[in-house]
């Protein structure tokens, strides 16, 4: 007989790659009966991933499936659904809210798993003709919210509803779920307001001592040492610590998020250059908000100096692509936005362009690039569009042509520049790989010749060589061509090597700007002080 | 003052969204008595036109209810009818038999043809009107084949009476005579003048009775969901596919059925032309009821034929007696028709996007009561 217990659900050398890029190394996680572990780990760290992983979503098996082996109860399993992962008694609770807007609280919970009363019309058809048994309905979702220990009005529509009690739907229909052994909640907290976010902690409890086992990721660090029984920290793929909650504090989980050894090679670049940063204000930001869904921005307000390279950090979610975005003109955006000393109207991308503003989406195969065109277009179009570029006037100025052996050049020339590999510059944008893609969009920003240039997350996605040179055409675009660059970007490393300053958003709200030597405890400290 | 803001509010959303209501008893109400038509005749047409157009426009529910938006893949339907009538009436089965077994008929037919829509459509998620507008011209080409060509080559008829004089296809008009308003007549009563088709009405009835206890099946329940958001239905497990097709199959079927209803009213087939303007017609009646492009209910049905109807009526009339010349009102109702489709398409979008810009102001103002909040909290301290 074993002194332990067999371990409700035991993850065992865990690997996974998405194209040969290691996302998750040798993965050990054991989680036993009422249990309650805190899951935290910056940005890319391979949560999800290994959340998805266990919950069997598609986009796994889509990717070429994963390595090691999941034990419930001692029996190892494989998932090939989400269905499965349900079937085994595992539940999970998503970002993204997954929920009918004309539904009702009720309807919601039991989506399609309503309790039905069948009929001669049924037996005859098919039992998707028996009636719904709206008694019994209420009766279970009820159940369910008690089992949460919050109010919910059950006849309220979702799309009346304010974001917690959403949250709460979605959590109490896992609830409602008989078998369920194992919660998957990713970051639940996020959206709801301090007293919410009491009320779901208090309900964690009440499900763990209902022998529900609990995984809870969150950015919110004081919530999982008054919540977890145990912490586990990832960090770059890598599961790094496992410790009880008791044994430590805020401060060494977030060492141990962010704490890679500050090597050599990534000394911040401030430091050794000098550089004569001038004071001017180039573009000021006052109280701007954005309802970029995901990446709402609250409140922020910002300068920005004449020639610098200013970074925007933050975690996901936080709101930091919601600035370049808002200012922009893609989402509804609100505040006050100066431009060399004259007002920039919002929600109008045509004005932002006129006053040659660039900017570099993290959408680029949405927003960046014309996938099916060559990359000439692709690079000269905008300047084309925008200040009549490229373009030969004849009959003064009726009749305007292409200019194509300007735009060839042009081409050439920032194929070399940036390093491009393609096969020449008539090919299609959707043929290159990610990293020349990114470089093609920086191209298409450059060729504007803006006076200020705004990055978002400029190395998503791309590999080691094209991050380097991505950043020193960044670098060296603005140091030639003084060009002001804002910077968005989840790493701070990167942001720390290519930045003069940088903001930290969390909370839709600047929490501090720095000089980029500072530490990154510094910073670390600054993204999680906010955290909604 | 803020109930009173609310309700103003209410009020405003209320008269927004039954604009086109509005606008129609306006017009009819401006109509009636240019027309000089005596009240009498007026509702006698109007009742008669009841029984006739309803079934086929509750046709139109399901769809919209699985948010696939207005079907005019209904008219797929329509011929599936009509093929059933015309081998019906060559079989020489009269009366109420011969249309029940034209019902009957008109099933397979029309389940073939909404599988078929239903797939299609599948693939094209999300331009569901546009797509079963241009299939309804696709597949009259092939029923225009079949009843061109085939019948009378390939499937047999007998009868002279509704072959060309070439020996194959079918006339351009087929008599329903021995089927005229049997339904219609088969309990006679007359209130007032008013000729009711009580038969046909209890048969609107019974259908609107299914339709409202479809709502509460599962199905039905799994079609709402479909029809807000597919991704969710699909995450929960229900099968969006299989419930779209089964909606449009529905749909058509009871198009099929609905379009024997209105032929045995009329009394005769036009085999090259009775379908083709139906489900425009049906579309722009329960637009002008009051539906919508994702919301339409049985009393929007009702309003709906009683308004466009009286329309269709009056207009020609009241063309005639303004202008002298009646084409005018002719024209008039065929572009209004065209023009409430249109209308209403376009209201669909403005105000998706009115919903969402409402989003980002509500949540300025949000922001806004925060600040304040912020400063006075400053200034207090």
């Amino acid at each position: 007989m074993n002194e332990e217990k067999t371990p409700l659900l035991k993850m065992q050398g865990i690997k996974k790659d998405f194209f040969g890029n290691q996302v998750l190394t040798d993965i050990n996680l054991t989680l036993h009966e009422g249990e309650v572990i805190g899951l935290v780990g910056e940005n890319g760290a391979g949560k999800s991933t290994l959340m998805r992983i266990l919950f069997g979503a598609n986009m796994i098996r889509e990717t070429g499936g994963y390595e090691g082996e999941i034990m419930i109860n001692g029996e190892k399993v494989q998932f090939h659904s989400p269905f499965d992962a349900i079937a085994a008694g595992i539940g999970m609770v998503h970002q993204e809210f997954s929920l009918i807007p004309g539904f009702t609280t009720t309807e919601n919970i039991l989506l399609n798993r309503e309790p039905t009363r069948k009929s001669l019309v049924s037996d005859i058809f098919s039992e998707r003709l028996n009636t719904l048994n709206r008694k019994e309905m209420e009766d279970r979702a009820a159940a369910a919210i008690e089992l949460m220990g919050v109010n919910l009005d059950q006849k309220m529509l979702i799309s009346d509803m304010p974001v917690g009690h959403k949250q709460f739907t979605e959590i109490a229909r896992e609830l409602s779920k008989k078998h369920l052994k194992i919660l998957i909640l990713d970051e639940p907290t996020a959206v709801l307001t301090e007293k919410e976010a009491d009320a779901l902690l208090s309900a964690i409890r009440g499900m763990a001592q209902r022998g529900i086992a609990v995984i809870f990721i969150t950015h919110r660090l004081h919530e999982i040492l008054s919540v977890c029984d145990r912490v586990c920290v990832m960090r770059d793929g890598k599961l790094v610590t496992d410790v009880a909650a008791k044994d430590t504090d805020v401060p060494q989980i977030t060492k141990w998020m962010v704490g890679r050894e500050v090597s050599e090679n990534s000394k911040p670049q401030a430091g050794g250059e000098e550089r004569h940063a001038s004071a001017k204000t180039i573009l000021s930001v006052s109280h701007l908000w954005v309802d970029m869904p995901g990446e709402t921005v609250r409140d922020v307000t910002l300068e920005v100096k004449e020639g610098e390279i200013l970074g925007i950090g933050g975690l996901a979610g936080q709101g930091k692509l919601g600035i370049p975005n808002g200012i922009m003109g893609l989402y509804q955006a609100g505040g006050k936005v100066m431009f060399k000393g004259e007002e920039i109207p919002l929600n109008a991308p045509r004005k932002c362009l006129d006053a040659s503003f660039a900017f570099v989406s993290e959408d680029r195969r949405g927003v960046g690039l014309l996938l099916d065109e060559s990359l000439e277009w692709n690079i000269a179009f905008p300047a084309m569009q925008i200040q009549n570029k490229f373009l030969k006037s004849y009959l003064g100025g009726l009749v305007k042509w292409r200019d194509e052996a300007a735009i060839k050049e042009i081409t050439q020339k920032y194929i070399d520049e940036l390093a491009i590999k393609c096969t020449d510059s008539r090919q299609k944008a959707r043929e290159l790989s990610g990293g020349n893609q990114q470089k093609v969009c920086l191209a298409k920003a450059f060729a504007l010749n803006p006076s200020l240039l705004f990055v978002s997350e400029p190395t998503r996605g791309i590999d080691v060589v094209a991050k380097v040179l991505v950043l020193d055409a960044l670098k060296k675009f603005n140091r030639e061509n003084h060009v002001t660059i804002v910077m968005v970007s989840s790493e701070l490393e990167e942001l720390r090597q290519t930045c003069d300053r940088i903001a930290i958003v969390s909370g839709g709200r600047i929490t501090g700007i720095f000089s980029a030597s500072e530490s990154a405890e510094t910073f670390g400290a600054l993204m999680l002080s906010n955290v909604i | 003052m803020n109930t009173n803001a609310k309700k103003r509010e209410k009020a405003g959303a209320f008269l927004r969204q039954s604009s086109v209501p509005i606008m129609f008893v306006i017009i009819c109400a401006v109509c009636i008595p240019i027309s000089g038509l005596s009240p009498s005749y007026l509702i006698n047409e109007i009742v008669t036109r009841m029984g006739r157009n309803v079934f086929l426009i509750l046709s139109l529910l399901i769809p919209i209810m699985a948010g696939m938006g207005l079907n005019f893949g209904m008219t797929l339907g329509a011929m599936a009818g009509e093929i059933a009538l015309i081998l019906v009436s060559d079989w020489q089965i009269v009366g109420i038999p011969g249309m029940v077994l034209a019902m009957i008929f008109s099933v397979p037919f029309s389940i073939l043809l909404g599988w078929f829509c239903g797939k299609i459509l599948n693939m094209a998620r999300g331009r569901e009107m546009i797509t079963s507008y241009i299939i309804s011209y696709f597949i009259n080409g092939v029923y225009q084949l079949v009843v061109l060509y085939l019948m009378g080559s390939v499937i047999p008829i007998r009868h002279g009476s509704i072959k060309l004089p070439r020996g194959y296809g079918i006339r351009n008009t087929v008599s329903l005579l021995n089927m005229r308003q049997k339904l219609d007549n088969l309990i006679p009563l007359t209130i007032a003048g008013v000729k009711i088709p009580v038969m046909t009405f209890i048969v609107i009835g019974v259908l609107c009775l299914v339709i409202i206890w479809f709502r509460r099946t599962k199905l039905g329940q799994d079609m709402r969901a479909v029809g807000q958001d597919m991704q969710v239905a699909r995450d929960a497990g229900i099968n969006v596919e299989r419930t779209r097709i089964i909606s449009i199959i529905i749909s058509t079927v009871l198009a099929g059925i609905g379009m024997v209803i209105y032929l045995q009213n009329m009394g005769n087939i036009a085999t090259y032309s009775s379908h083709s303007q139906i489900g425009m017609f049906c579309i722009a009646a329960l637009l002008v009821g009051g539906a919508s492009v994702d919301k339409a209910s049985i009393g929007n049905v009702f309003l709906g034929v009683i308004l466009f109807h009286t329309m269709f009526i009056v207009a020609p009339k009241a063309g005639a007696a303004i202008t002298g010349d009646s084409m005018i009102g002719e024209y008039f109702r065929v572009f209004v028709s065209y023009a409430v489709i249109t209308v209403a398409l376009v209201m669909y979008e403005t105000q998706k996007r009115k919903r969402k810009s409402l989003e980002g102001q509500k949540l300025a103002q949000a922001q806004k009561g925060e600040q304040n909040k912020g400063q006075k909290e400053e200034n207090e301290a």
